[in-house]
């Protein structure tokens, strides 16, 4: 009893610790194939010094951020200041626990859930993490004692809890298709036909929300850069700007996770294990966003709000209407 | 979360509240070991051109704490309205299919109320930003 304890220990530990280390990978080759793929956007090279293709340069600057000085401002809330980036990294990486990355995994006769918690709300679960986000987002502009990073937190928070609106109410077709908000049985439900089908508008409303929800051109007025500085986090430096960036760049990734497990069929593809069409699919999320990012001019504010309040919310809404009507007609 | 039972909450073969409390732990020990190092191996030589808030190079005037335009506010309570009847519309998407006729009925009544409540707020000027040209 306490051996078989023991030994479901040591695979569960196994089995975060690579789950965690691909989405903190993923973070540090995002950011590389997103500074590659925007340079050769803009016919520029890109990193290129730091190894082949500058493939070295994530590891060159986690380096550098962790022996950079960690500077407090003057006047600033040092412990709101210290704590705003924690609960962004953290929020972001614990969304992925609730994203089934493949079927359950039999090894030995003995069954591994390839999911770290499959909790039966676990979209009411993402709803609560990405909300808590948020605060990282307002607390860290709040607490840097900055007009700009003061501009760029408020700015956030109301981009952030608008799009949240339209990202749920975009996800209630999913739920009525799916009778679950348990992520796994809404991969199990897309057996036949994958949701993008079934709800392409849903799709369309998910996707805009959550690039606006990740903070990315055309919606990144929290850190508009030719108004504000760097938004919310001008007065971060060293490591804790980094753990901004790692939030960003694992919300990227549990993003571009989240739409396929809610439209694109999870880990469900022909030919190729389950794992490998995950990943495929979030890679895939990602280069868009970052297409779209080399693409698109940044939106005004009174636009952006327009966008969210004026467009997305009653078309959600009035998707969920017609979906009924889909629903119970078949 | 699954019903409990005594032996399965803490089996760590169980995709529950254990597996997740640990990866929990698991990410407060990586940020804990980030910020451990970044304390040890950061340079530190404070100084007050340096610690001063970054204004594009102009010396800081006022305090930082601005009050913050009310149109932020408003959306602020908004958001609260709206995510409560998100919460309710929710509660039922989980159960359409065996609700029927009946509760599409009354569900697209509540959402043609909440579509009301937002050509109000829209109508009121409640969803404008910067200074309006027409009249209210």
């Amino acid at each position: 009893m306490v051996l078989d304890w023991l030994l479901g220990m040591i695979v569960l530990l196994v089995k975060l610790g690579l789950i965690l280390g691909a989405l903190l990978f993923g973070a540090a080759y995002l950011v590389w194939a997103e500074r590659k793929f925007l340079a050769r956007l803009q016919i520029r090279l890109g990193p290129n010094r730091a190894g082949k293709f500058g493939l070295l340069q994530p590891i060159a600057d986690a380096m550098k951020m962790l022996t950079k000085e960690d500077l407090v401002p003057d006047g600033a809330d040092t412990f709101v200041f210290k704590l705003a980036p924690v609960v962004v990294a953290v929020t972001a990486m614990l969304m992925f626990a609730v994203v089934p990355v493949a079927p359950d995994l039999v090894l030995f006769g003995r069954s591994i859930p390839m999911v770290i918690a499959d909790l039966n709300v676990g979209l009411l679960f993402i709803f609560a993490l990405s909300s808590l986000g948020v605060y990282g987002v307002a607390l860290g502009g709040w607490a840097s004692n900055s007009k700009f990073a003061l501009l760029g937190g408020i700015r956030g928070a109301a981009q952030m809890i608008s799009y949240e609106l339209a990202l749920g109410l975009s996800l209630v077709p999913v739920v009525m298709l799916a009778g679950s908000m348990s992520l796994t049985e809404i991969v199990a439900a897309q057996e036949r036909v994958p949701f993008i089908i079934l709800q392409p508008i849903s799709f369309a409303i998910f996707v805009i929300s959550a690039m606006a929800e990740s903070k990315r051109i055309p919606f990144d007025l929290p850190e508009a850069e030719n108004e504000l500085g760097a938004g919310f986090h001008t007065e971060y430096s060293g490591m804790r700007f980094g753990l901004f960036f790692i939030g960003e760049y694992v919300h990227i990734q549990v993003l571009g996770a989240l739409t396929a497990v809610f439209f694109l069929g999870g880990w469900r593809g022909p030919l190729l294990p389950p794992v490998i069409w995950l990943v495929l699919k979030i890679i895939f999320v990602a280069l868009i966003m970052i297409w779209i990012r080399g693409t698109l001019p940044r939106l005004r504010y009174d636009q952006l709000m327009a966008l969210g309040w004026k467009v997305l919310i009653p078309a959600a809404l009035v998707n969920i209407v017609l979906t009924g009507v889909l629903i119970l007609l078949v | 979360m699954q019903p409990l039972s005594d032996s399965s909450v803490f089996s760590p073969w169980q995709p529950g509240i254990f597996s997740l409390s640990v990866y929990g732990i698991l990410i407060l020990v990586l940020l804990a070991v980030l910020l451990f190092l970044t304390e040890w191996l950061g340079h530190r030589r404070p100084g007050a051109e340096k610690q001063r808030p970054y204004e594009s190079g102009i010396i800081p005037t006022g305090a930082a704490r601005l009050r913050y335009p009310v149109p932020f506010f408003m959306v602020a309570v908004f958001f609260l309205l709206f995510d409560l009847e998100g919460a309710f519309i929710f509660s039922w998407a989980i159960a359409a299919k065996p609700l029927g006729w009946a509760g599409w009925l009354q569900i697209t009544f509540f959402i043609f109320v909440l579509l009301l409540g937002l050509a109000y707020i829209w109508l009121k000027g409640g969803l404008a930003w910067g200074p309006t040209t027409h009249k209210k």
